[in-house]
């Protein structure tokens, strides 16, 4: 277990208090202008040297995309948005640092900002999260009347204004070209990358997208070291994060922990064991619902980080683990998870915004055992043209759980669903048939 | 996306009153100059504040004339997001998570309380009721699932009974107190926590 003097969010369980003053005694603000006198490259090669990876689910190196920002500021100002959109099933770690931590939160903006050369920091909140935003916003007012935002923010000669922009319950804009465009007010339908937001992104400026949790440890990684940081975990999948345990748990919870930890002992000893023993154990959802789920005889030996929950073919994710025991029917459980994308669908793209219903009635309907044999096949092919075909990562979001279900839980579908198609046999019409799958067999 | 249709019964005439306009100005300055439609998504939730939880049309004419955009842009933006209610939903909108974290402890009993307290329908304003329900996808609390949102309060933790005596309460227009109804305060583990012992009632 991550000994307590390594956590870096000392108030997660809010034992402390998340004023300023508190905030203050847990170390926050305290060197912040030290900090920034050792230079914009000193801090970006510091934070490649942590190896930290983004918290919000892709895992993308954070110093490498800090160095994507242009070395000088041009005819257009930079800007820095803060991802806290955070509507992936089964996470609800952000909220925690809105409510809990904000100060390690606004300091991270203002070290983020000036490694980037942004003046203004936008914080994109879910708007279900209006009371947790509240406290976040009191907590900026204070920084404000402490100057250690604002004009020459905490002495560091750095001028930074941040402003919270609250979402309105379109999962989607966790994304982050559709998060831009939810800012400039409009609907939240993702952009073609390339041009990558780094260089034309907020108001076709330069800006940089983090989680919160990514920048809320920065501070922390910059006072200890990168090579602290890099000291907890293994290698590329460095550092401390925040798991979420829900689900047939005793005590679902959200605890901070190393990266690479058994998945046994985070569900054992954090979360008081699954409901029924680890025997009632069915499945686990590794990384919020959009990454495939771990049957349980997988779940013995798993440890949780980047690589080698993408060596299972699922991944981390956002770490939301969401556990799943006997007494559920798993088949209703992935329906329900589908019902969710088909909900959340853009409907820019056509394979995602059709399929993802495609997906759920044909699962609900498999739950209740209404589909018949060929339909199996036919599922696991519709999610095949879904996934890749789309222009951001929903769609593979929507049809990797899926996917997973087909891999882990196959039997189980077909046991239920044992009726001969309609259509018996299967003719050879050219013109009828999927072109990519004869291309395949060819 | 969600299927959402403007009421039939529109009013005629919106305004924001003093301290809408005067909220709408503070967040139309955050965003740079001429980018003023940024601001649209916080001016329509202020409009549902003001308007009894619901945006009106009348209401989408009036911001979109006060952030010199088309009206068709509002018109698209208070369709796309989900927490803009078209149609009345009562003084009191409650919404019940019921996504796969929410469903496996629980969130169907959820469902069957307001059932039995509010309306057999979702998204339905009896007359004579204040309140009105609706399933809607994940909060993000699941550690402290099944939950349900009553306009900006997140109730979480429940079970069929305690979910009961908070639609009485609402029914009687009384507010009841939000939070986690198995006393938590925070996300620890329940009965003993293994990490940052030390600070525990520090």
């Amino acid at each position: 277990m991550l000994k307590d003097k390594d956590r870096i969010f000392k108030n997660l369980y809010n034992d402390l208090g998340s004023d300023l003053t508190s905030a203050q005694k847990r170390g926050d603000w305290v060197n912040t202008k030290e900090i920034t006198e050792k230079g914009r490259d000193w801090i970006i090669n510091e934070i490649k040297d942590s190896q930290l990876r983004g918290r919000g689910g892709a895992g993308f190196p954070t110093g490498l995309k800090w160095s994507f920002a242009p070395k000088e500021v041009g005819s257009r100002p930079h800007y820095l948005v803060i991802n806290g959109d955070e509507s992936e099933p089964g996470t609800c770690k952000d909220r925690d640092i809105l409510r809990f931590e904000p100060h390690k939160l606004i300091e991270g903006c203002l070290i983020a900002s000036y490694a980037i050369q942004a003046h203004v920091c936008y914080i994109y909140i879910r708007g279900e999260y209006f009371v947790d935003g509240q406290k976040l916003q009191a907590a900026i007012d204070e920084a404000y009347e402490k100057k250690l935002i604002g004009k020459n923010a905490a002495g560091t000669g750095w001028d930074l204004d941040i402003y919270i922009h609250y979402g309105a319950g379109a999962y989607i804009c966790g994304e982050e070209t559709a998060l831009l465009e939810s800012i400039e007010g409009n609907k939240g339908q993702p952009r073609l990358k390339p041009p990558f937001p780094a260089l034309i992104g907020l108001y076709g400026c330069p800006t940089i997208i983090n989680n919160v949790e990514t920048i809320a440890v920065v501070p922390t990684i910059l006072r200890r070291g990168g090579k602290w940081f890099a000291s907890l975990g293994r290698e590329k999948n460095t550092g401390t994060k925040i798991f979420c345990i829900s689900g047939n748990v005793n005590n679902p919870c959200n605890v901070e922990e190393e990266m690479n930890i058994p998945l046994k002992e985070l569900i054992e000893v954090h979360a008081g064991g699954v409901i029924g023993g680890w025997d009632n154990l069915q499945a686990v959802i590794p990384g919020g619902s959009s990454m495939p789920l771990i049957p349980k005889e997988k779940c013995e030996t798993l440890t949780m980080d980047f690589d080698s929950l993408v060596a299972e073919k699922s991944g981390l994710g956002t770490a939301g683990v969401v556990v799943i025991n006997k007494d559920q029917d798993i088949i209703k459980c992935m329906a329900r998870i589908a019902r969710f994308y088909k909900h959340e669908s853009c409907g820019q793209c056509t394979p995602c915004r059709e399929g993802s219903g495609w997906m759920w009635r044909m699962l609900e309907r498999m739950a209740k055992g209404e589909a018949s044999k060929d339909e199996i096949e036919m599922l696991g092919d519709v999610t095949k043209q879904i996934e890749g075909h789309t222009i951001c990562a929903f769609g593979e979001g929507s049809s990797w759980p899926v996917q997973g279900l087909l891999r882990h839980f196959k039997d189980e579908i077909k046991k239920r669903n044992n009726f001969d198609p309609i259509v018996k046999e299967t003719q050879n019409i050219p013109y009828l048939v999927d072109q990519h799958l004869l291309d395949k067999n060819a | 996306m969600s299927l959402k249709r403007p009421a039939k019964d529109q009013p005629e005439n919106f305004e924001f009153n003093s301290s809408s306009l005067e909220a709408a100005n503070k967040i139309i300055s955050k965003y740079p100059k001429g980018k003023q439609q940024s601001a649209v998504m916080a001016l329509l939730y202020i409009a549902q504040k003001q308007n009894n939880n619901w945006i009106p049309l009348v209401a989408m004419k009036y911001i979109a004339k006060l952030l010199d955009m088309p009206y068709i842009k509002v018109y698209e933006v208070a369709t796309f997001y989900s927490m803009f209610n078209l149609a009345p939903v009562g003084k009191y909108f409650i919404q019940v998570c019921t996504t796969t974290p929410c469903m496996i402890r629980g969130a169907g009993k959820l469902v069957e309380a307001c059932k039995e307290k509010i309306s057999e329908n979702e998204s339905e304003l009896l007359p004579g009721k204040n309140c009105s329900w609706m399933e809607v996808e994940c909060l993000g609390a699941c550690v402290t699932a099944p939950m349900m949102q009553i306009n900006d309060n997140y109730y979480e933790d429940l079970d069929k009974e305690k979910t009961l005596e908070i639609l009485d309460k609402i029914l009687k227009d009384e507010k009841p107190k939000p939070g986690s109804y198995r006393g938590r305060i925070n996300n620890e583990p329940e009965n003993g926590r293994k990490t940052l012992m030390e600070l525990k009632n520090a």
